[in-house]
């Protein structure tokens, strides 16, 4: 199945969610011409699709400035890999790096926008994705710690709820953090929330949703963006 | 004459003893020195702490023979958990391998600070986290970091794409990643390369590890890493 052609499930009469690629071109109109931007693999990576048009400069973790979309084999080069470790294309005027000046970049604060997904996102920032035990299974965080703490904005990109309805915003983590008071917007299939000094405020929902529904899907209080 | 080629992978692996701390290069497949850690397996050294950004996966890739054999006592590694991680993920659960789970740019810092002299360092990463158990904390201007310490190795295994015989390197593409920091980072900094060229072959702007940081090349025209082309979606 591809993530394009997925169809979200109707939550209630009338709501129509967000796909994945909806919601991953909802996110890509906010990002500007000019920026740089890491984005993780999955769900974050489809944001790529929809920036066409627009100098928008991906960096991927493993020191590549200027990366394309996937290679096909017609453009194969066995040097060249994303964060997935999926063989890559690059874009004119890209560079190289290595390992560390890559994370200096990310460190450094010189990335505008790093996009994740997550298991779960708390109303002060706080986020969870690298894992779901610390006792059970091989635990494994490769970058998330570093984007999480040094690009300018983080912006997650995750379904609303758990694969079996249960909220994934929520007051408070119970997972274990990548890190702490991080978040500043999400973007789910239902709504596009910023992370406020009060909590989670909606900028947007999917059509047909009220107020009332996407707050029986949320584990926070919601208000709307004052315009 | 300064010559640091070496005929064979025997040769470049020689004298690397039991309990050394063993960087080696790579993201995945790409930039990894694969033919240099079957060298190890034929070489014998045992007790090993290994550093790198992942585990292998599958059962015949070097590393995780290497793994299997019972030869590392220790990882220090970013994302030991990929698609077919299965021999690491059966050490680890039998408490045969320990691991020390690092972020990968704390990963690439600490290695980077041991080859430039410089002991340890606060970094951001990870405050707030189970991974900043028992580090000691310090706010700098209003913002909480945490102290990491430089990780120095006895041994690194580095693949480069071309190499001349005073050790000066060049990487291809992302197969660049912990190649050149990992060179410096070692007493023993053994390469790998596709290619040999001759002195002056590689501009002196282009060298990406110049010579200094090199101990042995040897030459292994294996071709590339394996492809893995992503399916639409």
């Amino acid at each position: 199945m591809t993530a394009t052609a997925a169809r979200a499930p109707a939550t209630a009469e009338g709501v129509k969610p967000w796909s994945r690629a909806q919601a991953a071109a909802r996110l890509a109109q906010d990002i500007p011409e000019g920026w740089c931007v890491n984005l993780g693999i999955g769900f974050p990576l489809l944001v790529s699709n929809f920036v066409k048009g627009r100098e928008v400069i991906f960096q991927s973790e493993n020191g590549i400035i200027g990366m394309g979309g996937l290679a096909t084999a017609e453009t194969i080069e066995p040097w060249l890999v994303n964060a997935g470790k999926q063989n890559v294309n690059l874009v004119k005027g890209a560079s190289i790096v290595h390992h560390a000046d890559s994370f200096g970049m990310i460190r450094g604060g010189h990335i505008d926008l790093c996009v994740l997904g997550a298991f779960e996102v708390a109303a002060d920032g706080d986020f969870a994705n690298w894992t779901t035990s610390l006792t059970d299974g091989v635990p494994a965080v490769g970058g998330a710690m570093d984007l999480a703490v040094g690009a300018k904005r983080l912006w997650i990109i995750m379904d609303h709820t758990s694969k079996d309805g249960r909220p994934k915003l929520l007051e408070r983590c119970d997972l274990p953090l990548t890190a702490p008071k991080a978040v500043t917007r999400v973007y789910t299939n239902l709504a596009v929330l910023d992370v406020g000094p009060q909590g989670f405020e909606v900028l947007d929902m999917a059509p047909g949703l009220t107020m009332e529904e996407l707050q029986a899907k949320t584990g926070a209080p919601l208000r709307r963006k004052a315009s | 004459m300064i010559d640091k080629r070496v005929k064979s992978i025997a040769e470049a692996m020689q004298g690397i003893k039991d309990g050394s701390t063993v960087m080696f290069g790579g993201f995945g497949a790409v930039g990894h020195p694969a033919h240099l850690i079957d060298g190890l397996i034929e070489q014998g050294a045992k007790d090993l702490t290994l550093v790198g950004n992942n585990a292998g996966s599958g059962r015949v890739e070097p590393l995780v023979r290497l793994l299997a054999a019972g030869r590392v006592r220790k990882i220090i590694c970013s994302f030991p958990r990929s698609a077919g991680s299965v021999v690491f993920d059966e050490l680890h659960k039998a408490g045969k391998l320990e691991l020390e789970l690092v972020p990968q740019g704390t990963l690439a810092e600490r290695i980077r600070a041991a080859g430039a002299g410089i002991p340890a360092f606060y970094t951001p990463t990870a405050y707030g986290t189970a991974l900043a158990e028992g580090k000691e904390v310090r706010e700098i201007n209003g913002r909480h970091y945490l102290l990491e310490h430089a990780i120095r190795a006895d041994v690194a295994l580095v693949e480069a794409y071309q190499a001349d015989r005073w050790g000066n390197l060049t990487y291809k593409l992302s197969g660049r990643n912990f190649n050149p920091i990992m060179a410096m980072a070692a007493s023993l900094t053994i390469v790998q390369s596709q290619h040999m060229v001759e002195l002056g072959d590689i501009g002196p702007e282009d060298v990406h590890t110049p010579g200094v940081f090199v101990q042995r090349v040897v030459h292994v025209p294996y071709g590339g890493p394996a492809s893995n082309l992503a399916t639409a979606g």
